[in-house]
């Protein structure tokens, strides 16, 4: 692997993280308003305090203290340094919990689900679509292949919602939502990690069936053509047997774009990720993020978008750094995106 | 008139034998039908709270039962329908715009320009488009307009077609009609939309229902979060409200069933529609049932 | 007379089309003996890659075998079950392709690729034989060991040529099959790559089929010489005769074109185009072309006759009733 490439990608990441964070400071005070002047104002008008200098004044004080009245530019300088050190302030909702610690309990909730999810979807739907466009596969997967579809074009939430419904309503296998069960202790013990894996089914589900059409459907496309290719003929001709031509000839070739799909995806399956915690109450990013937004609790907003946006970008990141892995003529040649 | 008739010959020949991109056409028309025909014959009011008794389950009255802040949901369905169908496919219609424009800026022209738009749209496509749209959302407290939601939406949904266009402007650019028309004096504009276009036409239709299926699914979901319009009847919203009132938990399933089949519908006649176009883009695909 | 060790006999491999069924290769007989090199001649189109392909039972649809027996050693191999053929491909029959092309996995090191056909056909073999045996291979096609470790992209085209004929010969097969052999190559790495495979051929006592278009390559390689056009076999016989004096008006014209070192002259060529496959001309499928044509031959289908002591024509000049 070549230092430059490593360069490239980490330098793609930084990148990514630092126009995001731009784009979170630009775009509110595109609008005009002032969205902590709008919240004093409510959180005062709640407390019974209606006269109007004195809001005035706790503006000022307020925005002494966060530097709000400083010109445009400092204050940028200002929020890159914040954010360098996770100090988002502290949680409105939450009160007087800091941001950052509500992100540290919420993220790894996350992250399991999604990265497992996502992980299970990606290796099933792949070699899924890979057997359908290879001629000596069994034929009942040809009738699993529509409906995985259509279950892949409903967004992820929905799904979630409708599992929900069956089987922890309707049927009630599974809990009706959380990331534990209610009376449980935290620990590492066996049954509470059951108990916690029980709790993920549901929501792994829903993330799982939604996107094992997506990743099948994109290797049969390939598979379809990849399977002309000479070298497999070439295999065939070597008499070699069907089991490593498939793995080592077709398959293996068209990873590398079946990867480069995955990193592509990853801001669009975490999004859905998000929703479907939201339906299951998972204690995950999602919930804590409609907690935020239902308060108005802008420095927890801006925490957990923030976080994931650097849960995306790293994932792209280990993506990008196992290419030269996959195909070894990436170390040598520009990498064609 | 005998060369529309030939023309609309032409294009049915792309339905023939496709019954993917029939039946998602139809699944879409139908959905258009739904809320056209709804906004005829049931009176906007009906959807706003209070209108009707809260609560009741599927009637005669109200074929869709009402919420429990009293909207007719078979209104709000109808007029949500049409809401989300507008947004989806104006917000697709302007990201394919901007996307198709800079594809062919990018992929025609090369150089510092292709790398310039290439990476700005591989740096925003990392970037979790809800997570932008949720910041922007939040901080704008009080009602957003649904015009100005398309067009966030909308901004941010270029990247996909970008792509897609600018790969095959690279491929058909090294073309050998390409260099015909060049030589045989067409200036840059005339190539590009003389020559290139015609061949892109199925590219373009499919980026287009991609990038609409995208943006709805983007608007969906900060509805579902709670961010969409307070004060219209939209299908995102309806689920919004569904969840925050447990209406599972209350077997309210009218409730939130309705605009969760909606949904579904649109997106898997949108997921039809593309597939039955793929197949016209890339035959091979045609063969052993889908 | 020496068993032959391949009989192709009456060959017919077809592809089937929304409009009819084209004949890529159409009743095709010939034989190779033990330690010969046959080879078969004929321009793009006239069915030799289909034929190479047909031989070693990897034709895919929508081509079909459509009649005819490929004899390996008596046996018919069309009526070998997949999984048997499979067996008899690399270490009976073996194909050398164009390795200059992709048809090197660009995924897997050289090492593998070699050892994956020995191990597909074998029982558990050590690893320490098996890179042995790799090394020994590699040398026998005068590559350094350097290229056990290396990519299909870190290697030259005459490398990678090289590597598919140490692939080739892994198992010793009785009958190597060379597709166009050196046609990506430049004329002194072809030198090299066919003195290469005139040496493993001895050392093996393998018999070898080469398919391809280059005339001077044939004459300074092969025994005997089959010409192929539009499908058919025209001529047959030891390649000094046929080039000395060929038989077929095809050969003639054919041979005609080559250039010469001796002297300056103006290009030739055969008028007229290769007939289209779907709907060959009645009769001699030449005889549109052919400068010799008469009334017969656009009605009638010429065999393949012996007219001479190991020479055969598929042509009504040498048919013994003029009419």
């Amino acid at each position: 692997m070549t230092i430059n490439y490593v360069l490239k990608r980490l330098g793609f990441f930084v990148l990514v993280i630092w126009v995001a964070t731009s784009l979170m400071f630009i775009v509110p005070r595109l609008a005009g308003r002032n969205p902590i002047v709008e919240r004093m104002g409510q959180t005062a008008g709640a407390a019974g305090i209606i006269s109007s200098e004195g809001l005035g004044e706790m503006v000022k004080e307020w925005e002494a203290k966060f530097g709000l009245d400083q010109p445009l530019g400092k204050q940028y300088l200002y929020y890159l340094r914040d954010i360098l050190r996770l100090d988002f302030g502290y949680s409105f909702a939450y009160y007087p919990a800091k941001v950052v610690d509500r992100l540290a309990g919420a993220a790894p909730w996350t992250i399991g689900l999604f990265g497992m999810a996502t992980l299970i979807s990606f290796l099933l739907g792949s070699l899924a679509g890979a057997l359908l466009a290879w001629p000596k596969t069994a034929g009942f997967l040809q009738y699993l292949l529509p409906l995985f579809l259509t279950l892949s074009a409903v967004p992820y939430y929905l799904l979630g919602l409708v599992l929900l419904f069956l089987f922890a309503f309707t049927i009630r296998i599974f809990p009706l939502g959380g990331g534990y069960s209610v009376a449980a202790v935290p620990s590492l013990s066996f049954p509470f990690v059951l108990d916690i894996l029980q709790h993920s089914v549901l929501p792994g589900l829903a993330l799982v069936l939604g996107g094992i059409g997506m990743w099948a459907l994109h290797m049969r496309g390939m598979m379809v053509i990849g399977r002309k290719e000479d070298y497999i003929t070439f295999a065939e001709a070597k008499g070699l047997g069907g089991k490593r031509i498939f793995f080592r000839y077709a398959l293996r070739n068209l990873l590398l774009p079946q990867v480069t799909s995955l990193a592509l995806s990853l801001g669009i399956v975490i999004s859905g990720a998000i929703l479907v915690e939201v339906v299951f109450g998972y204690p995950g990013l999602g919930t804590l993020l409609l907690k935020a937004v239902s308060g108005f609790d802008y420095n927890l907003i801006n925490g957990v978008v923030f976080i994931i946006i650097i849960i995306v970008a790293v994932g792209t990141l280990l993506l990008d750094l196992l290419y030269p892995l996959i195909d070894p003529r990436i170390t040598y040649h520009r990498r064609i995106r | 008139m005998n060369a529309l008739r030939e023309r609309l010959w032409g294009v049915a020949a792309y339905f023939r034998g496709n019954t993917k991109l029939l039946s998602g056409v139809s699944l879409i028309l139908a959905l258009v039908l739904f809320w056209l025909i709804g906004s005829l014959v049931v009176s906007p009011a009906r959807s706003a709270p209070i209108a009707s008794l809260p609560s009741q389950p599927p009637s005669w009255q109200y074929p869709l039962g009402t919420d429990t802040h009293g909207r007719d949901l078979l209104a709000v369905m109808m007029m949500g329908t049409g809401f989300t169908l507008r947004i989806g496919f104006v917000a697709g219609a302007i990201g394919l715009g901007i996307g198709t424009i800079l594809g062919f800026l990018s992929g025609y022209y090369g150089g510092l320009l292709d790398t310039v738009i290439k990476w700005t749209g591989d740096v925003l496509l990392t970037i979790p488009i809800l997570a932008v749209l949720v910041v922007v959302a939040a901080m704008l407290p009080g009602t957003m307009s649904l015009n100005f939601m398309t067009l966030l939406v909308a901004s941010l949904s270029w990247m996909l077609p970008t792509r897609a266009i600018r790969a095959q402007v690279l491929s058909m650019r090294e073309q050998a009609y390409v260099q015909v028309a060049r030589l045989s004096g067409m200036n840059h504009l005339e190539v590009i939309v003389k020559e290139l276009m015609p061949n892109l036409l199925p590219y373009l239709a499919a980026s287009f229902v991609v990038t609409s299926a995208g943006a709805v699914l983007a608007l969906i979901g900060l509805e579902f979060l709670g961010l969409g319009p307070q004060d219209i009847p939209t299908l995102g919203m309806t689920i919004y409200w569904a969840t925050s009132y447990a209406a599972i938990l209350r077997g309210m399933w009218w409730w939130w069933a309705p605009p969760a089949v909606i949904i579904a519908a649109l997106f898997v006649g949108l997921f039809l529609v593309s597939a039955g176009l793929d197949e016209i883009v890339n035959p091979k695909l045609k063969r052993r049932g889908i | 007379m020496k068993a032959e060790v391949l009989q192709v006999q009456n060959l017919r491999v077809y592809y089937q089309t929304a409009v009819g069924a084209l004949k890529a290769v159409d009743d095709v007989t010939f034989s190779l003996k033990p330690r010969e090199r046959f080879g078969l001649a004929g321009e793009s189109g006239s069915g030799k890659s289909t034929l190479a392909l047909a031989l070693m039972c990897l034709i895919k649809p929508p081509g079909y075998i459509e009649g005819g027996q490929v004899l390996l050693d008596g046996v018919d191999l069309i009526k070998f079950s997949e999984d048997e053929m499979r067996k008899v491909r690399l270490a009976q029959i073996a194909l050398v392709p164009q390795g200059a092309m992709n048809t090197l996995n660009p995924v897997v090191r050289i090492k593998g690729q070699i050892i994956d056909g020995i191990v597909d056909h074998s029982n558990k073999i050590p690893r320490s034989a098996l890179e042995e045996r790799v090394h020994e291979l590699l040398k026998r096609v005068e590559l350094e060991p350097e290229v056990v470790n290396m990519f299909p992209h870190e290697l030259s085209g005459g490398m990678k040529q090289r590597v598919c004929l140490a692939i080739a010969i892994s198992l010793s097969p009785r009958v190597i099959i060379a597709d166009e052999l050196t046609s990506a190559l430049d004329v002194v790495v072809q030198r090299q790559v066919m003195l290469t495979l005139g040496q493993l051929q001895e050392n093996l006592g393998a018999s070898v089929l080469l398919v391809g278009h280059d005339m001077g390559l044939m004459a300074q390689f092969v025994d005997r010489i089959g010409m192929l056009y539009a499908g058919k076999l025209v001529e047959v016989g030891p390649v000094r005769e046929v080039f000395k004096e060929s038989l077929h008006p095809y050969t003639q014209l054919l041979i005609a074109c080559l250039p010469s070192l001796e002297g300056k002259r103006r290009f030739k060529g055969i008028p007229g185009l290769p007939p289209l496959l779907l709907n060959p001309p009645s009769g001699c499928v030449f005889h549109t072309r052919c400068p010799q044509a008469m009334s017969r031959c656009s009605l009638e289908v010429p065999s393949l006759k012996e007219v001479r002591p190991e020479r055969r024509v598929a042509c009504h000049l040498y048919t013994e009733d003029k009419r």
